[in-house]
């Protein structure tokens, strides 16, 4: 699982990618049609293609001609658990956070409260 | 004290970078004292439940170092350490970190602010990693051993 998650993470970290990861995200569709808007040839997006292939994150349909290309959600629904799992730990430590800040703005009324309004003269000792 | 008044919020603003943004209910001089007083730091920065802090030391001043040892339960310790390199209290540090098993192949630099509003607190975190690699091995280590930094929903990733 880690080296999958790996790959998946590796094959995100290009903005092309996670380009044509948005666009099929509407529906399948062929090499060419995906080619379109992207300024790149063909080739290039194939190469690209081919990565997220390897990470699992496309798959490319049977027929033929077209082989049209979807995108396959397993990989991202891991990688989003595994996301999700480290932001609970973050916020963990900010709820811990949040309580000793309501602690120490206690602490600071009470002795706030303790000083009296004008300097008096000190107890006796 | 709704969530989504101080919801965390993880963003990605490059493949390098991760950046953190919380807000706390407290006036800054608070959230920055939490942050920097080893007292204070162990009482929070502890990660899953079951980990403790028995080593929290910060010199806090430029140049100044600081270390960080946490333990769980079963015995097993993980180390970190780092030096800070701006410090503007109550507002502003910038210091450079590195665990003691070096998964992410790199120092680490860390950029934490405080901007402060009608008594509240926003933190924002930057963390950028040496490079893109560096990030990813990151995230790996991170899965195993249960610390550290999170991430955001792919769906920020995927956002054109």
């Amino acid at each position: 699982m880690p080296d999958r998650l790996d790959a998946t993470f590796a094959a995100l970290a290009d903005p092309t990618r996670r380009a044509i990861l948005a666009r099929l995200a509407l529906g399948e569709i062929s090499v060419m049609e995906l080619a379109e808007p992207f300024a790149m040839s063909q080739p290039a997006i194939s190469k690209h293609l081919k990565v997220l292939e390897r990470a699992g994150l496309v798959s490319r349909g049977r027929d033929a001609q077209r082989r049209p290309v979807r995108v396959e959600a397993k990989p991202l629904e891991e990688a989003n658990e595994w996301i999700e799992r480290y932001r609970e730990t973050l916020e963990r430590n900010f709820q811990r956070l949040d309580a000793l800040l309501v602690e120490l703005q206690a602490t600071e009324k009470k002795s706030a409260k303790k000083t009296p309004p004008k300097k008096s003269k000190g107890r006796q000792p | 004290m709704t969530s989504t008044k101080t919801a965390l919020k993880v963003t990605t603003p490059s493949d390098r970078e991760i950046e953190v943004t919380r807000q706390f209910n407290a006036p800054r001089r608070l959230v920055f004292d939490a942050h920097t007083k080893p007292e204070l730091v162990r009482r929070w920065l502890l990660g899953p439940d079951g980990w403790t802090m028995p080593v929290c030391e910060i010199d806090l001043k430029i140049g100044g170092k600081f270390r960080y040892v946490w333990r769980n339960s079963e015995g097993f310790e993980m180390g970190m350490g780092g030096t800070f390199r701006e410090i503007t209290a109550p507002e502003r540090i910038v210091h450079n970190e590195k665990f003691d098993e070096d998964w992410t192949n790199g120092e680490t630099k860390v950029t934490t602010t405080f901007v402060e509003a009608s008594g509240k607190t926003t933190m924002k975190l930057v963390i950028e990693y040496a490079s893109a690699a560096s990030r990813d091995g990151a995230l790996k280590s991170n899965m195993t051993e249960g610390m550290s930094a999170g991430y955001d929903r792919l769906d920020t990733l995927l956002a054109p």
